[in-house]
């Protein structure tokens, strides 16, 4: 929708509003080309890195913002407005007891203030901000400190927004993307004509993945063009050596060099290597639960580097010393990464296996009985296919294992965030023990339509028997069929088992609660 | 100490109960003898023995359910005595006829709110305070995050909205009974004069306004319009409407929804609402405790809504409250 466009701060609020109110991508992509092309530097700068989640103003933590609030507001009166709004920058924009008297500081001014703040100075500089401004440009600031916009447009979409602004194709602004620092001037030099694209030769830049489509009609499949292998249920990383920097990147192009350091110091090929992050266990790949231990953290202790070791299967070649081969057809590709693997530590890099298959029948016999528990499925690779980014038709295919499926039953639901945040819409739910008692298995938050989604809550609502805050505790008498990857042994619920990626595949009002599976039963499915 | 009134006044989950007299106050379910605050569908039902009500009121449930037939007409200010009772209705600013109950016995005086509103509005008679013992408040909106900016602002966002964009419609949602009315007499305060299109479901209501002489401008039926006619147009339809079948005819519409929950972007989201507007006929978070302050009672009550932050509140200022739950309120809409 077209209106005025409001200055500074508040015309990023706008924005956000238009992008939360806007209902399809068309017309997200609409709004945040419009304010990319009309918001003067640096500002836009700012907007497009919070846009794309590349903004970090690490003075200003959900804590801190919670801490000021509880000064402001009773803490019971916060709780329950949190609960109910279920978005935090949004609860506090709308408790803060200030008109925004006086001129609101712009975007700019905003985040270059918030960028270099110190601990001790934070609390006074953000609560003197948050009085300048009127609600929506305080929710604006809020949401830029925080990280997370939850406007339903991704990195992805804020950069097609970029090149559809500028009339640029959207590879080449995903290939420079990374290489650039907010707020992003060489950048929007180029979107305006003023420049060249950036000059990033010589950085150790992730370049975006190339990702397959879900084999639909394996029938229709041409066998022969396709080479085969393990789709392996690790996290998807790319190795980047380019003179002595060495980077390591996850699949949404975070570095996690720090986080896996011992691939990075073992990456002694100038390359750039797409493979699988695995951890290995006894006599093979260990579990994705112990991969798990590895992830999200800043340090790692040498214990953990001797627990949990972790190398990377390669799957392809993106560069080849300095060399880009990335249009070099697959099989071309494999045989030079055949060559810098047999050069790098095997410790730490292997080659993902090709597999042998002329048939969808020894297809298929593979897919069923993979020789490993790591294993989700097969990987189709067209062999003339180049390295585009992206998921590109017809090109690469995953096929992945049949999901498993067990009827548990619904014990404990839970308000959601977000779009969600008045629906009861995480669900827990149990199997049954030896001794009859329900014991919680997985807990799922997708995999129903919305019309479920209603149905699920007015249930949740009208068969609740106690409350824990935000939690409810239901009568045990709904069954859910609940689909999942795999389920194996872990401590975090009682039961002793955990699911890899469980969704609600059906609601089975048809079926007693007694009816539902047992422990016993999904255990045997874990293999 | 609050006056005991339990022998004579009784919550139940279905209603405020006066056993001594047998009346229930804005029953759930069909009565011998109630008083219906106002003529939502959730405090007002049909088919009651006795009814008492405001003029208007009764007129809105006539036109609801057809004439009642035990319809016993009490204006606001005029008192009645039932089994030592005494009884009288206020203004509650919520809606056309909307009433406070105040109801007196030995000496015990205590004030049902039904549902009210401080923030003026053209088309029904303002909240009156009446001092009680006991104050029996909603509190649809008693969450700090609740404060409904100005009304007339909204209205001149919508508007500044439609003229952005000719092509399109202004396709309000807004519920049948007051909002509805609430709104078409802001966009004439504000100098909007041309025709404002209704659905089917919109026009009885907003005839029964007029003829209770709330001036609403040249109203029409939408039915039958061609859709380029009605480019730069406001529609009003009642919520449910605005994601239906029957608003697809409509040119390309700004779907907006006026709504005292539309101040929580999650739930205009969930209602696919482009241009959300807070306007509500319910008391914000301010205007409960302001109200509370101001009557000052030696007890509050809470019939429904968002009863535990406002019993908190009042336990921080010292002031008796308790929640009474009282089912089948639904405010979603409104």
């Amino acid at each position: 929708m077209t209106e005025p466009r409001a200055a500074g701060l508040s015309g990023f609020a706008d924005l956000l509003d238009g992008l939360s109110f806007a209902g399809g991508r068309n017309a997200k992509l609409k709004l945040m080309a419009d304010w990319l092309r009309t918001t003067p530097d640096p500002d836009r700068g700012w907007g497009l890195a919070a846009l794309t989640g590349g903004l970090d103003l690490p003075g200003v933590k959900p804590a801190l913002i919670r801490a000021l609030i509880e000064e402001r507001v009773d803490p019971v009166l916060f709780r329950l407005s949190y609960d109910y709004v279920g978005d935090l920058a949004e609860t506090v924009s709308l408790l803060w007891d200030a008109e925004g008297t006086g001129p609101a500081p712009g975007l700019a001014e905003v985040v270059e203030r918030l960028r270099v703040l110190g601990r001790a100075e934070a609390p006074v500089v953000l609560a003197g901000l948050l009085d300048r401004m009127d609600a929506p440009a305080r929710y604006a600031l809020l949401k830029l400190a925080t990280g997370n916009l939850r406007v339903g447009a991704g990195a992805r979409l804020a950069r097609l927004a970029f090149a559809q602004a500028f009339g640029l194709s959207v590879e080449a602004v995903e290939e420079h993307w990374h290489g650039l620092e907010p707020p992003y001037a060489e950048l929007f030099a180029w979107g305006e004509g003023d420049a060249g694209p950036p000059d990033l030769s010589a950085r150790p830049l992730f370049r975006p993945f190339m990702l397959a489509h879900p084999l639909e009609e394996p029938e229709a499949l041409d066998v022969a063009a396709f080479a085969a292998e393990w789709k392996w249920d690790g996290i998807r990383a790319m190795a980047v050596r380019v003179g002595a920097e060495v980077r390591l990147y996850s699949r949404d192009g975070n570095e996690i060099s720090r986080t896996f350091p011992e691939i990075a110091a073992a990456m002694g090929q100038e390359a750039v290597l797409d493979g699988e992050l695995l951890v290995r266990g006894a006599g093979g790949v260990g579990s994705f639960n112990a991969l798990q231990q590895r992830l999200g953290r800043k340090t790692v202790s040498a214990k953990m580097l001797a627990d949990y070791p972790v190398f990377l299967r390669c799957y392809d070649l993106l560069f080849d010393g300095a060399e880009d081969v990335r249009e070099a057809p697959l099989a071309e590709r494999r045989a030079r990464l055949r060559d810098v693997v047999a050069r790098l530590d095997p410790e730490r890099f292997d080659l993902s296996p090709d597999l042998e298959a002329t048939t969808l029948e020894q297809l298929a016999e593979l897919r069923a009985a993979p020789p490993d528990p790591a294993i989700e499925g097969l990987m189709l690779k067209r062999r003339d296919s180049p390295y585009v980014p992206g998921r590109r038709a017809g090109l690469w295919y995953k096929w992945k294992r049949q999901p498993l499926n067990a009827d548990c039953v619904l014990m404990y639901a839970q308000r959601g965030h977000g779009k969600r945040s008045s629906f009861y819409s995480d669900f827990t739910f149990g199997a049954w023990a030896p001794d009859g008692q329900l014991l919680p298995v997985g807990k799922a938050y997708f995999g129903f339509t919305d019309a479920e989604l209603k149905w699920l809550d007015q249930w949740v609502r009208a068969h609740t028997v106690n409350r824990f805050g935000p939690v409810r505790e239901v009568e045990k008498a709904l069954v859910l069929e609940v689909a999942f990857d795999a389920i194996g042994p872990s401590s975090r619920h009682k039961s002793g088992l955990a699911m890899r990626f469980p969704r609600i595949s059906r609601i089975r009002t048809d079926k007693p609660a007694a009816e539902a599976d047992t422990l016993e039963t999904l255990r045997a499915l874990g293999g | 100490m609050a006056p005991d009134v339990r022998h004579w006044l009784q919550p139940r989950p279905e209603g405020l109960y006066l056993p001594t007299i047998d009346v229930w106050i804005d029953p759930a379910r069909p009565v011998q003898r109630a008083i219906v605050t106002h003529g939502h569908s959730d405090h007002a039902r049909g088919g009651h023995g006795a009814v008492w009500a405001t003029p208007p009121t009764l007129a809105i449930m006539a036109e609801r359910y057809g004439a009642q037939a035990g319809a016993l007409p009490l204006a606001h200010g005029e008192a009645i005595e039932l089994g030592g009772v005494r009884i009288s209705l206020h203004p509650a600013g919520h809606v056309l006829g909307s009433a406070q109950v105040r109801l007196e016995k030995e000496g015990a005086v205590v004030v049902v709110s039904g549902d009210y509103k401080r923030a003026p509005d053209p088309t029904c008679l303002p909240f009156e305070p009446v001092p009680c013992d006991i104050f029996i408040t909603e509190a649809t909106f008693a969450l700090p995050v609740f404060r409904h900016p100005p009304a007339q602002a909204e209205v001149a966002r919508a508007l500044a909205a439609l003229k952005a964009n000719p092509d399109r419609c202004l396709l309000i949602g807004a519920y049948a009974l007051g909002k509805a009315q609430r709104v078409v007499a802001l966009l004439r305060a504000a100098g909007h004069v041309a025709p404002i299109y209704l659905h089917g479901a919109m026009q009885r209501l907003m005839a029964l306004y007029q003829a209770h002489g709330i001036d609403l401008g040249d109203l029409r039926p939408a039915a039958g319009v061609p859709a380029g006619e009605l480019k730069g147009h406001v529609v009003m339809a009642p919520p449910s409407a605005l994601a239906d079948r029957w608003s697809r005819r409509l040119p390309d519409p700004i779907t907006a929804m006026a709504s005292g929950w539309m101040r929580v972007r999650a739930r205009a989201r969930q209602r696919g609402v482009e241009l959300p507007l807070v306007i509500s006929d319910h008391a914000d978070w301010d205007e409960l405790t302001a109200t509370v302050r101001e009557l000052n009672p030696k007890e509050l009550w809470v019939t429904h809504g968002r009863d535990d932050a406002l019993v908190h509140w009042c336990a921080l200022h010292q002031i008796r409250a308790r929640a009474l739950h009282l089912v089948g309120r639904e405010d979603e809409d409104d």
